[in-house]
């Protein structure tokens, strides 16, 4: 299955709005595709990966690159 | 091989529908979670704004909730279409500027578009009929079913057996005997169902889980649209009634000073839509200005309030920059005001 990398910036929004924002823009991605989430609210560290969970998705990593949050993850078989 | 019912349920992140949800699963049906983001929701946002908070739990409960239950939750942003909810609610307000009646029915309805799109077959809340004064009546909650065009598509099943039959009791999908009387304020009876399914850690918002049942925050919203002459209102205008101390010296303008370094670091975001202050002779808050400065005296009776606030207090002069949205910053040294010259009727 080929990968394919899509960002999304949800920079300077405060949680619900990223995990809302993600998941209508996974619904838009195929099973396999990877999605880099661009964050600032730390909020999403839990969220992400509560969200992800729930709905089949897997989190590849968290990590902070110049006060930027950036969640990495794997879209799953909804 | 009998059809999977489906339904879905109304999530805040609270017991009530915790319990709801694992009832109804008790009875075999598929459960989905649905949680509306109205713009007023306590969760999440003052966690992450606040520093003090910051050791607080951070989690979303309606996630959280969810996990827990072993369902999936659809987050719907619903931010611009709740404002007509809020502007004009046909039964009024609560004791704040909660619209909870308009507000459930709104949701209620929406969750009847979703299960329409998304092919399910009834809608499930954790209401209990005497459980809130305004939309947990039994009168009210037959208004939502009426209003909201549920009809008997809504299920209750923590109060089922006070209520009339609705339609998946009718069609046997759901056995009415297998569900709960619940009545009434007291909270005695979700907790034992909660020790009874093994749920030890849950949310018990004391007021609800929206800021609309603040009363600091209504006061703050209603004087946002006293200002304005008109109810209307942006996202970023609630977001901003959330933080800080928010201070109107007069009917022009008003000041919003942070309250603490998570405060400060939110509100940086917005120096690029308001005139802001800071005080540059000490350490203090960031200040953002709404509305208008029409004159050297405002300017210098903003900056004096400014200075009160930063570490400079107690001193004799402390500079104060004022930034004026796309103009040349400007320095006024000014004797702070004590907290005896700041009229009680200048904070919100």
């Amino acid at each position: 299955m080929s990968e394919t990398l899509h960002t999304l910036d949800v920079r300077g929004q405060l949680c619900p709005i990223p995990v809302i924002r993600t998941q209508n823009h996974a619904k838009k991605l195929a099973a396999g595709d990877i999605l880099e989430v661009l964050c600032t609210d730390p909020g999403v560290t839990s969220d992400i990966p509560a969200w992800c969970r729930i709905n089949g998705h897997s989190v590849i990593s968290t990590e902070t690159r110049d006060n930027v949050i950036v969640v990495t993850l794997k879209i799953g078989n909804e | 091989m009998s059809k999977q019912i489906k339904a879905v349920a109304l999530i805040s992140g609270g017991l009530d529908s915790m319990l709801a949800v694992r009832a109804m699963q008790d009875q075999g049906i598929h459960i989905e979670g649905i949680n509306f983001f109205t713009g007023f929701c306590v969760e999440g946002h003052t966690h992450a704004i606040r520093k003090q908070d910051q050791n607080k739990q951070k989690r979303n409960n309606a996630l959280w909730v969810a996990e827990q239950l072993g369902i999936k939750l659809h987050i719907i942003d619903v931010i611009e279409e709740y404002k007509d909810v809020l502007i004009n609610p046909k039964h009024g307000y609560g004791a704040n500027m909660n619209p909870c009646l308009d507000c459930k029915t709104f949701m209620v309805r929406k969750a009847m578009e979703w299960i329409k799109e998304n092919e399910f077959d009834f809608i499930i809340t954790g209401e209990v009929v005497g459980q809130r004064p305004m939309s947990q009546r039994k009168d009210t909650m037959q208004i939502v079913v009426k209003e909201s065009g549920a009809g008997g598509l809504l299920v209750r099943p923590l109060c089922a057996q006070n209520l009339a039959p609705t339609l998946p009791e009718q069609e046997g999908w759901i056995d009415r005997e297998k569900m709960l009387g619940f009545n009434g304020r007291s909270r005695k009876p979700q907790i034992a169902l909660a020790e009874e399914y093994g749920f030890t850690d849950f949310a018990q918002p004391a007021g609800g889980c929206c800021f609309l049942t603040d009363e600091s925050y209504s006061r703050k919203l209603v004087d946002l649209w006293q200002v304005q002459g008109h109810k209307e209102y942006e996202f970023d205008d609630i977001m901003l009634l959330k933080v800080g101390r928010h201070i109107r010296p007069s009917p022009h303008y008003k000041l919003i000073v942070g309250r603490e370094e998570g405060e400060n670091r939110f509100m940086e975001g917005y120096r690029n839509r308001f005139d802001y202050f800071f005080t540059s002779s000490h350490a203090g808050p960031l200040v953002l200005m709404d509305g208008e400065l029409k004159n050297p005296a405002d300017i210098e009776l903003a900056a004096r309030i400014v200075a009160r606030f930063g570490q400079g207090r107690d001193a004799e002069q402390v500079t104060i920059t004022y930034v004026p949205l796309g103009g040349e910053r400007q320095e006024h040294i000014v004797k702070p005001f004590t907290a005896e010259e700041m009229p009680k009727e200048w904070y919100l």
